[in-house]
């Protein structure tokens, strides 16, 4: 899989919830997409201020049609790198670079799989469903945010999976309280051969480290920021267990965005763990 | 000058396509261009040749190489700025044996041309890395990067005493073969960069990359805290140009035929343009691969076409061009003012 970069043309920008869904033509990155890729978005313009690309999940594609290929992503406006982004309309020109990062990595066997998707980062988790689905999984899917409209996809999520679960912190729909909270018994319930997790670094934290307490595989998708989204700045690194033991800063955007739950040292996002090969000896870098 | 020639008018509704020889003589190293990526920017090349082909650049840059391998600094290690960013990695890197065995003898297999960037963290360290490079197949040059200011030392900048950079200078020099380009990357947070190019010339670079990040900082309003977790970071981008432009500026007024690599917020060819007129052999692009990947390659199709519609032959016609005398007439009026 190689990435490009190409120039996409809107085709449409809707609220869904909090949220902004955003459909481009995406000539020649399509066909490659699997679940868990990303693309990153030119912010601003040629002649733009804000010189850092925006990342954002792989949310749905359609390969063929009229454009030759368009793909949708779901945007939080979090500051005025998205907010410019929210404000494109259709026919405006997008810079996109994709499809980047390392995927989900699918069961060769029929389990049964819980899907785990904090706010909007049940995006990615829509083509995973459908894709597990056609292998003959069994999929459950357990949403969870803040509030009822910081949810997302969950009328489209309730057709995909065999059962939907929703948790709101403030109880405004579905179950009172977090995901975490109810996956332990869906987890069993189904006997869950693999979790999936896409959402804020609490949240993926927290599913990892109850899949790892059960031995169930999981896979997580973490949301760094970036700067290049390509492997080439070295700002979106967390620290990761290697097959060999030993602890690396990896990249996000290269290595990842999806790991595997039990490698990632969770705790230690943010840090550089002293036993970090290279760490420094005192005092930092 | 001699001016270069439009030999065919544009056919009916094409674009005139206007080509010239962009080849490129940087202190030997023959390139095909003037336009490089600058160091850290484009790790070892491997990323960036899937958006262009990285021989047809100038010269793959590479991220500076310690001797051991180095974990860099907890994140945050970014913030966006106007135009610009500030990073705080903290030379995350292999090392020198696995840049050797993994990254330098790629670039050679791929046959892209190499200036090798390295940093240390005493006198002594770049010595031993010279000492690797020496034996190295692949590399075209050195840059020797003593000018990085995410370090926990701010007294380990070597680039802010001119001593200390010529120690520097001298100690990769003597490990190096004679032949060897070597470039010292220069910091602009000093007060007289011309000072701090001059004792690195003196010690023995053949050359100066001017020019690395300026030391920044950015407190978040939410945590009100600093951004980064580094605390201070190096400010890149479109926003430091004028700075870099004027350090190339005096460095090629005092030295008319230093080898100079001008880098500093490049976006466009005529920002690459700015540069060489400015009196830069060639450009490093750098906080561009960030925005658009393919940049190298763009940068150097605009800057052609910049300089041919300039009426350049050559690259190196156009280097340091900012520099000529005032036109003859303005020199009369100012005769006839000094007169009275």
């Amino acid at each position: 899989m190689v990435p490009v970069q190409v120039k996409g043309e809107v085709l449409d920008m809707r609220r869904v919830g909090a949220y902004h869904v955003l459909s481009l033509t995406a000539p020649g990155i399509t066909d490659i997409t699997r679940p868990g890729h990303f693309v990153t978005l030119g912010i601003g313009g040629e002649e733009s201020s804000m010189v850092l690309r925006r990342a954002f999940a792989i949310h749905q594609v359609q390969s063929r049609g009229v454009y030759g290929g368009t793909l949708d992503v779901v945007i939080g406006v979090h500051g005025k790198g998205t907010r410019w982004l929210s404000e494109r309309r259709r026919h405006d020109v997008i810079d996109i670079v994709g499809p980047l990062g390392r995927p989900f990595v699918l069961p060769k066997e029929r389990v049964a799989c819980v899907l785990i998707g904090g706010g909007y980062g049940s995006a990615p988790l829509f083509m995973l469903a459908e894709q597990l689905r056609e292998r003959g999984c069994r999929v459950d899917v357990v949403v969870g945010a803040s509030t009822e409209e910081k949810l997302f996809g969950v009328l489209d999520l309730k057709r995909l999976a065999s059962t939907l679960t929703i948790t709101t912190d403030d109880g405004s729909l579905g179950e009172h309280g977090r995901v975490t909270d109810v996956l332990p018994a869906l987890m069993d319930r189904v006997d869950a051969g693999v979790v999936y997790a896409c959402g804020p670094m609490g949240m993926l934290q927290a599913v990892a480290e109850l899949a790892t307490e059960r031995r169930t595989y999981s896979q997580c998708a973490v949301e760094e920021a970036m700067a290049c989204g390509i492997g080439v700045c070295m700002t979106c690194v967390v620290p990761v267990i290697g097959e060999d033991g030993v602890t690396r800063m990896l990249r996000s955007c290269v290595e990842g965005p999806v790991f595997r739950g039990d490698r990632v040292r969770w705790a230690d996002v943010g840090t550089i763990p002293p036993d970090t090969l290279g760490a420094p000896e005192q005092g930092g870098h | 000058m001699t001016r270069a020639v439009i030999s065919s008018g544009p056919m009916p509704g094409t674009e005139p396509t206007m080509h010239m020889d962009m080849a490129t003589d940087l202190a030997g190293i023959l390139m095909p261009s003037p336009v490089l990526t600058a160091s850290g920017c484009a790790a070892a090349g491997r990323e960036l040749d899937q958006f262009f082909d990285i021989t047809q650049i100038g010269a793959v840059v590479t991220k500076s190489v310690m001797l051991q391998p180095r974990s860099g600094r907890p994140t945050p290690r970014m913030a966006e700025t106007p135009s610009g960013m500030l990073n705080s990695i903290g030379l995350q890197g292999p090392g020198i044996d696995r840049f050797l065995e993994h990254d330098l003898s790629w670039l050679d297999e791929r046959g892209a041309r190499t200036i090798v960037s390295i940093a240390g963290r005493t006198v002594d360290e770049y010595a031993k890395l010279a000492a690797r490079l020496r034996t190295a197949p692949g590399v075209d040059g050195i840059e020797v990067n003593i000018s990085c200011p995410n370090v926990e030392d701010r007294g380990q900048v070597f680039a802010c005493d001119p001593t200390a950079a010529a120690n520097v200078l001298q100690a990769v020099r003597r490990n190096s073969d004679p032949r060897m380009p070597i470039f010292a990357k220069l910091s602009p947070d000093v007060t007289d960069i011309v000072g701090v190019a001059e004792s690195v010339v003196r010690a023995g670079a053949t050359g100066v990359s001017v020019i690395n990040t300026l030391l920044g900082m950015v407190i978040n309003p939410d945590t009100m805290r600093p951004h980064l977790a580094g605390i201070t970071g190096g400010l890149s981008g479109p926003a430091i140009r004028p700075v870099a432009v004027r350090c190339v500026w005096q460095i090629r007024k005092a030295f008319p035929d230093l080898p100079i690599i001008g880098m500093g917020g490049i976006r466009s060819g005529l920002d690459a343009l700015e540069f060489i007129l400015a009196g830069a052999d060639a450009v490093s692009v750098g906080t561009v691969v960030f925005h658009d990947p393919s940049s190298p390659m763009r940068i150097h199709e605009e800057l052609e076409q910049a300089l041919v519609e300039r009426g350049f032959a050559t690259v190196a016609e156009a280097v340091g061009y900012a520099h000529r005398g005032a036109d003859p007439v303005d020199q009369e009026d100012d005769l006839d003012f000094i007169s009275e």
